[in-house]
């Protein structure tokens, strides 16, 4: 299997990461020697196989639905990089 | 009294109940040590006044009943800490500063312990040499421009150059065990839900464990019994009868049915770690007891599985980082752009490479090939071990291939980076708990360690372990503080 610089620039577009041609070229080549590595799960027969989709074998437990902590408006909004009295600011979405 | 940070925990811990050292003394001792030892560049954040004033409060009043009583401690820099920055080792989040605490920090400062500092650590927990840390490298103690070790480098950096009498990492595939092992310390992956995730920063869910790293057993079963508490804050905490793992600290270990699994014999595999291995067998024979080959015949394929899981889930977990609600934000000409760029600049190249395999292996029409195909692979490991614990209490391995390696030596390619981790993440797979202890040196004079790995919830037992072969094995770590001029 081989990654190609399309694949890349698709991969790169859902990741929400900016890639120049420089970039790309490098990610692809990394990205081909880290899936060679794994390819190596092919060798493995699986298809009667249950997938783990957790290490501990007991279900989530259930809890009221109530309100534990309150008034945190400030606190949410502290580290946010722009903010304009109570909301987040980002570029205009909506023209 | 003389040379404070040569004390260990426990020693500490009794000094001070018994009022022989005040809180003040040990953290200015720790402190002024911490201050000296800048080139090491263990810490990311320093909060020395702080913690100099805390000390001075413990000792108007000191609750002598604590387990932690006024005992100094730093923590890695994946733990959220209330009004102190944390950075998770990245660019992104260079200016986050946590309005709530972690668990397990939480648990540590109810015990009287007093943050000193945020130890520096691989980006986002990806790495395993603290190379990846916008932060830059950190120096091993053991010799110059020597990693560390990572992703908790920062951590296994400061308890073995005596900059904190003991600290916590995080474990994903081996961040805790391996660093211990590079610098001749002790680190103890705990069971996965034994110990809160609140408030770590998130790398792989399923897999992400915090645990203690000491100078020995014994303070590091002290510290686990601290921070391993049942937390409903975290969905995947695990409500167990945990034990007193300190109280219940015992040497015999007699009968005991230790597993050597033979697939751990890889290839290329340095003879001194063979001859370590061997050794190690001989002392856990010593101590009494029961030595039983065992078979883990999927180990080959653990590593593979970790880097279609690991950076599915961190894909998935760093997706939150968008520069607008916290951290660093780039400006762009619109808001994906913003986001494109705001994540391009903030993130390092190894977290980038990780968020685009993860986004890859998830991505329409390759799910199944990739992720579901490591989950069902890691149901075959996690099968492995509960067959082999049939026959055993515990296993026996050594930690990791090979002993620390120079800062640079391998950034360039990472799967040779990812094969530092092949002794470590099967463990992280099936959710055991597992502990690093030193047992010996290589040629260079560069620690080396054994790994014991428990069945899940079984830590007693392998601290028990750990403890009985730690004495047999007597390590003593070559410690020449080449850094203080």
């Amino acid at each position: 299997m081989s990654i190609d610089l399309k694949t890349i620039k698709h991969i790169s577009k859902l990741s929400r990461i900016s890639v120049d041609e420089k970039k790309a070229e490098k990610l692809a080549g990394d990205l081909n020697s880290i899936f060679d590595f794994i390819e190596k799960l092919n060798e493995l027969k699986t298809d009667n196989v249950d997938p783990l989709t957790s290490v501990a074998e007991t279900t989530l437990k259930l809890r009221s639905d109530e309100v534990k902590s309150k008034n945190l408006r400030d606190q949410v909004i502290k580290n946010s990089p722009k903010e304009n009295e109570d909301y987040f600011v980002v570029p205009k979405v909506i023209e | 009294m003389s040379d404070i940070t040569k004390q260990s925990l426990s020693e500490l811990v009794e000094n001070i109940k018994s009022k022989k050292l005040s809180s003040s003394e040990v953290t200015k001792a720790f402190v002024e040590r911490s201050e000296k030892s800048k080139e090491l560049n263990a810490y990311i954040t320093e909060d020395y006044a702080n913690a100099l004033n805390k000390a001075k409060k413990f000792d108007e009043k000191p609750n002598l009943d604590l387990k932690l009583p006024g005992i100094p401690m730093a923590v890695k820099d994946l733990f959220c800490t209330r009004d102190l920055k944390t950075t998770a080792g990245s660019k992104i989040l260079n200016n986050f500063v946590p309005t709530y605490e972690s668990t397990v920090t939480q648990n540590i400062w109810n015990e009287g312990a007093i943050l000193m500092g945020k130890l520096n650590c691989d980006e986002f927990a990806m790495g395993s040499s603290n190379e990846t840390s916008f932060f830059g490298n950190v120096q091993n103690p053991i010799d110059k421009n020597l990693v560390p070790g990572g992703s908790s480098g920062g951590s296994s950096s400061a308890v073995a150059a005596q900059l904190t009498p003991i600290t916590i990492g995080t474990d994903t595939g081996g961040s805790i065990r391996q660093p211990a092992s590079f610098t001749g310390t002790v680190g103890l992956k705990p069971t996965y839900g034994s110990c809160s995730r609140y408030g770590i920063v998130a790398f792989a869910s399923s897999l992400d464990q915090a645990g203690p790293m000491a100078q020995n057993v014994k303070d590091c079963a002290l510290l686990q019994q601290v921070i391993s508490t049942y937390d409903e804050k975290d969905s995947t905490s695990i409500d167990f009868k945990r034990n007193e793992y300190s109280k219940e600290l015992t040497k015999d270990i007699k009968g005991k049915k230790i597993g050597i699994p033979k697939e751990y014999r890889v290839d290329g595999m340095p003879k001194e770690i063979e001859e370590l291995w061997k050794k190690g067998i001989e002392y856990a024979k010593d101590c009494g007891a029961e030595i039983i080959d065992i078979s883990l015949p999927h180990t080959n394929y653990a590593l593979p599985t970790y880097y279609i899981v690991a950076p599915a889930e961190a894909s998935s977990n760093l997706a939150r980082y968008d520069g607008v609600k916290y951290g660093f934000r780039a400006e762009g000409e619109n808001l994906i752009d913003m986001y494109e760029k705001t994540r391009s600049e903030g993130f390092g190249a190894e977290v980038q490479r990780r968020i685009m395999i993860g986004t890859y292996v998830l991505s329409s029409g390759y799910y199944d090939a990739y992720y579901l195909k490591a989950q069902k692979v890691r149901k075959l490991i996690k099968n492995d071990f509960d067959d082999a614990y049939k026959k055993v209490d515990a296993i026996l391995t050594p930690s990791t291939p090979s002993s620390a390696f120079k800062i640079g030596e391998k950034t360039n390619d990472p799967v040779s980076m990812y094969l530092n981790d092949i002794f470590t993440v099967p463990v992280n797979l099936a959710g055991l708990p597992g502990i690093s202890i030193p047992a010996g040196h290589d040629a260079k004079g560069y620690p080396l360690g054994l790994q014991i790995i428990g069945k899940a919830f079984d830590e007693q037992n392998i601290l028990n372990i750990a403890y009985a072969m730690e004495e047999k094995i007597n390590f003593k770590n070559n410690i020449t503080d080449w850094w203080i001029k």
